[in-house]
């Protein structure tokens, strides 16, 4: 084998080397991390199970309690079909109001509570999350989305 | 009257753009020097008109000029100067024209600067340039106008984003921007000696400076974003792994790759072809940042698919750019002569090493930002792809790169000794373990993982710092020598060592604020005291607090620690009310070596204010790091070797001098 040739081969053992380790990593970081996005509609149609996922719609009128602690929030995410209760215990976005649009990332509880690890309204007014405005859509309500998103 | 000038110099400039991209490249076809020299007085001009038109969008913004329909969607008379000023590119059409005021700027420094430049080279560069010119002024002029008039004038405007009127983001797209579009200049100089069919040393030397440029600003750029989102956001976090940031690591990541292996084409003209194909890339990464910032398509495929035409003449543009040059590459690459020769274990070596890190890297990266875009184009479900995963895959491809960087600028060039290398490294071993055991001791047992990343920092740092040692021979020849060679140091040298050293204490910032965090969140009410890492906060009073152009409450805390009075923090919940956005605006005090944070939230309604509270070690030396390592940057940029025009002929090998001679270059 000539210098160049060995010199080749090191190089190109070494390029698939690092593209083996990348697609590993990638691969198994994919299984555990990627996380599903549901309308409450999704929920009662295909309970995702214990697995991590996103929730999103409105925040359902009224529906906003603290209980005594003042940290914990309940809320009433709709798809204005479905809805779903959320808890969520810390601080909320400053966009976070009833009637917004709003994702929360968590853990669907047996009882049927949404346990949020994170809330997340955009940092814009006029913003509905696009997740949020799809969810809408397939809930049969095209003519609340064309009024909610701008 | 002047947004119509402004308009009409875009259109010129588009001509100027139009003449500058063909007349020069067929001159330096055809041998003709009169064409070739064309390029220089274009670039000029295109500068001077589209510089003409960003400064009147800015006059437009100081003077509010409600008739122009960007300066009513991003301004209000109220508004502070510099936020008037700096709204000018906190919207699309205006950052547009900020990208191509810069891409003109780095012509006409081309075409200043470069006198010491082969004219034919000159003459391709600046055609590629303009190119990319013509692109994206055509992209404004069709779909992004900022000069669009409104009739009649509305009395007042919408007022910008409140959480863009911050300086740190004021100036956070600019320094971007420098950095995006100055990879544009490797792009282009690839280009012309993919067409020349050449690529040699002196190639690389001409590269290199503006290449360290960009990397340089895309540092500052990154930084101050991220230095932004901490302060601002009220989450106490710095990086996200939103869509948004990594949009600008990768070319950033990209940039780092072409930075060191340019280094291998410099001294051993060896990876040439690989060299280009990473100049193409890290532009090309710089455009698709743009492309996933600027045409909507993160916020949804379906906003995307809604209001087509930016989105679409962006990906046409994408399509054609890095379409056309890899289909360049991949014709004339094959035939670049390949250079030296050298054994695995070697400064060439490690630098491979440092490539295929950084580039897998880059990659693990772009999937993680587009897969969730492609699962959506493909109706396979909505999903989000976070921290977790970039932490997971992104990580563990640092280790061994940092681990590698302090053993790499030891080797020798075409065949090293290692085993001798690491005898040499025992000092920084040794110092890296005392990090490690000082950090175990302050902070008893945490994460293996902080102990990894604190050895790491610690390894970076130290590391460097070793490297220089033995360069000027310190301790082992008398000091008086060791000064004096040190003095006489190559700048380039220096600024290795203080990059390589600023990464070590950005590294320490990060791992200190992963997981030496202590967070308190708590409903307080006035006369209360909140103890957090030994600090006493005790909430005095909330009180009504007028801005320029918003309304405030701002709560004040007296901070004590261990008796001792330590300061007043003031966080601020405020309301803008031309928006009607509320923002926090969190209080900070640093010691240098940590930072106490505090947010203010809602009330509750009974006298109670909740409130985040952050104590976040170390976090300060991430952004003494990334200073560093600008100014590592900086210096390196004032390496006589590098200075465009310099004499550089005497230390470049005889067969790129000789080839130099044929040019023409006298080296001024």
């Amino acid at each position: 084998m000539t210098p160049k040739k060995k010199r080749r081969l090191i190089v190109l053992v070494l390029v698939m080397l690092g593209l083996g380790t990348a697609t590993a990593l990638v691969l198994t970081a994919f299984q555990d991390n990627l996380v599903f996005f549901y309308s409450p509609s999704d929920l009662k149609e295909h309970p995702p199970g214990a697995r991590g996922i996103r929730v999103g719609g409105l925040v359902a009128l009224g529906s906003v309690q603290r209980p005594s602690d003042g940290l914990t929030v309940q809320f009433t995410v709709t798809d204005l079909q479905t809805s779903v209760p959320v808890r969520y215990t810390g601080l909320l976005p400053d966009l976070f109001r009833e009637g917004q649009g709003v994702v929360a990332e968590g853990r669907l509880r047996p009882d049927g509570v949404f346990e949020a690890r994170e809330v997340l309204a955009k940092h814009d007014e006029k913003y509905m999350p696009p997740t949020v405005a799809d969810a809408l859509k397939r809930a049969g309500q095209q003519h609340a989305t064309s009024t909610l998103v701008r | 009257m002047f947004p119509e000038l402004g308009h009409y110099a875009l259109v010129l400039a588009l001509l100027v753009a139009l003449v500058q991209a063909t007349l020069p490249l067929a001159g330096a076809r055809r041998g003709d020097a009169g064409w070739m020299a064309l390029a220089g007085p274009a670039a000029l001009a295109q500068f001077g008109l589209i510089g003409f038109a960003f400064a009147t969008l800015i006059q437009a913004a100081i003077v509010s000029d409600f008739s122009v329909l960007n300066v009513v969607q991003n301004s209000h008379s109220t508004k502070p100067l510099l936020y008037k000023i700096a709204g000018v590119w906190g919207n699309h059409e205006g950052s547009m024209v900020l990208w191509v005021t810069i891409l003109a700027a780095f012509g006409a420094a081309v075409a200043a600067f470069g006198r010491s430049l082969p004219l034919p080279l000159k003459a391709r560069v600046l055609a590629v340039q303009a190119m990319i010119g013509t692109g994206f002024l055509l992209f404004i002029l069709a779909t992004s106008d900022p000069f669009q008039r409104v009739d009649p004038a509305p009395l007042d405007g919408n007022d910008l984003n409140p959480l863009l009127q911050d300086p740190g983001l004021a100036l956070h797209p600019p320094f971007l921007y420098l950095g995006y579009v100055g990879f544009s200049m490797a792009f282009s100089f690839a280009i012309a000696a993919l067409i020349e069919g050449r690529v040699d040393p002196a190639w690389a030397r001409w590269v290199r400076p503006w290449t360290l440029a960009a990397w340089t600003c895309l540092t500052l750029g990154i930084a101050l974003g991220s230095w932004w989102a901490y302060y601002t956001l009220g989450w106490g976090g710095w990086w996200f792994w939103d869509p948004v940031e990594n949009a600008s690591l990768m070319p950033w990541l990209a940039g780092t790759a072409l930075l060191h292996s340019a280094i291998v084409v410099e001294k051993r003209d060896a990876l040439k072809s690989w060299t280009l194909l990473l100049a193409i890339l890290a532009f090309s990464l710089s455009l698709i940042g743009t492309f996933l910032v600027r045409s909507g398509v993160l916020s949804s495929v379906h906003a995307f698919a809604v209001d087509p035409a930016r989105g679409v003449f962006i990906l046409g543009l994408l399509t054609v750019v890095i379409g056309g040059s890899l289909v360049l590459y991949g014709v004339r690459a094959p035939a670049l002569k390949t250079g030296g020769l050298f054994a695995p274990v070697s400064r060439e070596g490690a630098l491979v090493l440092n490539n295929l890190l950084l580039a897998t890297a880059t990659a693990t990266v772009l999937i993680g930002t587009l897969y969730p875009l492609f699962l959506d184009v493909l109706g396979a479900g909505k999903v989000s792809v976070g921290p977790p995963f970039f932490n997971a895959t992104f990580v563990p491809l640092m280790v061994p790169l940092v681990t590698a960087m302090v053993v790499g600028p030891l080797l020798t060039w075409k065949r090293a000794d290692l085993a001798g290398v690491l005898g040499r490294l025992a000092t920084v071993a040794a110092l890296a373990a005392l990090a490690v055991l000082a950090a175990c001791w302050y902070h008893g047992d945490g994460p293996v993982m902080a102990l990894v990343g604190v050895a790491l920092a610690a390894w970076a740092f130290f590391g460097a710092w070793v490297e220089w040692a033995e360069r000027i021979g310190l301790f082992r020849v008398p000091l008086a020598i060791s000064v004096r060679r040190a003095a006489g140091l190559p700048s380039a040298a220096w600024g290795m060592t203080l990059a390589h050293a600023g990464l070590g204490i950005a590294i320490a910032g990060m791992t200190g604020s992963a997981f030496w965090v202590s967070e308190r969140i708590q409903v307080a009410h006035p006369g209360d005291t909140v103890e957090i890492a030994g600090y006493h906060l005790t909430f005095r009073e909330v009180e009504p607090v007028a801005g320029p152009n918003y309304d405030a409450r701002r709560a004040t805390f007296v901070v004590t620690r261990d008796g001792r009075d330590v300061g007043l923090l003031t966080p601020e919940q405020r309301h803008y009310t031309v928006t009607g956005m509320p923002v926090s605006h969190a209080a900070i005090h640093t010691t240098g070596t940590a930072d106490l944070y505090l947010a203010l939230s809602d009330d509750d309604g009974a006298g109670g204010w909740t409130i985040r509270l952050y104590h976040h070690p170390l976090v300060p030396w991430l952004w003494l790091g990334c200073a560093v390592m600008v100014l590592g940057g900086l210096v390196s940029l004032g390496d006589r070797r590098l200075r465009i025009g310099a004499p550089a002929v005497r230390r470049r090998p005889a067969a790129a001098a000789a080839a130099l001679a044929v040019f023409g270059s006298d080296g001024r």
